[in-house]
């Protein structure tokens, strides 16, 4: 009888369950989908504000050198490239910014694990609706000073 | 027949809790809490200097002397100095540890990221703190306003 040779004392197995398997990989908390995406942007737009925060710890560090000095340094930062360069950078901390409350939401709010994904377009809602405010403000300021027109 | 307790299968042994300081849990913490501020920190900082008035136009010496002309500012921007270098200089720890596996590279990156963040640290509070508006060696015409003597 070799079905019930190996007699053991586990129950009868039961009925199979019927959980159908999702279409597709549905995710976790960090692999696949939002949560790391979310991730990807948070590390990589840390690690760019970290080496802009570097450069201008130096570059204000300037004002102790002489008035002319930090001047001069900062005119680059009234050029069209640069100005660019600073509106890539309020994008990036933009970002960096929201997610991080998002992160902190799902650590200590006890359901924030549960609305991770609710709240991943509520940053990129909020994102866009920060850099569409910001940009022309930016632009008009970078086309102003390259016609000229200084400070007021 | 013996009877012998075994202990449950997967029970990992635990050895007696040695009272340490777990500095990966403050660590972690303080990326959080250091987080909040900076949010306020940074936006303030941003519109000031970005947004409002003139923008980034506006900035020159002048420009920096009038705010740090006010502590308000003085403590906003040491604020904003210390909280931002360490968060990121932790979060570059995170980053360092996850794909520098070399025990040589991984412990040489850590240690440029400790000495920059001190040094970084000290200069930027040297400069907030010893701060002079109108400096003698100033040429015509960069200095604020308040500065009668030129
Ligand atoms: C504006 C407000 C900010 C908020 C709310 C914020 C929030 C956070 C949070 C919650 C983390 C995750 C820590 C963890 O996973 O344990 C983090 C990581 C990080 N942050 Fe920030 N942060 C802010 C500003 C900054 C600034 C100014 C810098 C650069 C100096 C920066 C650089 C980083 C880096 C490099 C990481 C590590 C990324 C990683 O491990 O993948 N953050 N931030």
């Amino acid at each position: 009888m070799p079905e019930n040779s190996a007699g053991t004392l586990a129950p009868p197995p039961a009925a199979k369950p019927k959980i159908k398997p999702p279409r597709r990989f549905a995710g976790t908390l960090y692999r696949g989908r939002e949560g790391m995406w979310s991730w990807v942007l948070h590390r990589i737009t840390g690690i760019a504000i970290y080496f802009f925060l570097l450069v201008h710890i130096l570059d204000t560090s300037i004002v102790r050198i002489s008035p002319q000095a930090y001047n001069g340094v900062i005119n680059e930062y009234k050029t069209p490239l640069m100005g660019l360069g600073e509106l890539a950078l309020v994008i990036a901390i933009g970002f960096h910014a929201l997610n991080g409350l998002r992160i902190i939401l799902i650590d200590f709010w006890s359901v924030g694990a549960r609305h991770q994904r609710l709240m991943f377009v509520i940053v990129i809602l909020l994102w866009i609706v920060l850099v569409a405010g910001f940009a022309p403000r930016q632009i008009m300021n970078i086309i102003l000073e390259a016609q000229g027109h200084g400070s007021a | 027949m013996t009877t012998e307790t075994i202990p449950a299968p997967r029970s990992s042994y635990t050895p007696p809790r040695k009272r340490r300081v777990n500095w990966e849990k403050w660590g972690w913490l303080y990326m959080r809490v250091s987080g909040l501020f900076l949010v306020v920190l940074i936006f303030g900082h941003l519109f000031v200097n970005l947004v409002s008035g003139a923008g980034v136009r506006a900035i020159d010496f002048a420009f920096v002397a009038g705010k740090w002309a006010d502590p308000f500012w003085m403590v906003w921007d040491t604020l904003m100095l210390v909280l931002a270098l360490i968060h990121g200089a932790n979060g570059m720890r995170t980053v360092t540890n996850d794909y520098a596996h070399r025990p040589i590279l991984r412990k040489t990156l850590l240690g440029a990221i400790l000495v920059s963040t001190v040094v970084l640290l000290v200069l930027g509070i040297l400069v907030i703190y010893t701060f002079d508006p109108c400096p003698s060696n100033a040429i015509a015409g960069t200095l604020p306003a308040f500065c009668k003597a030129h």
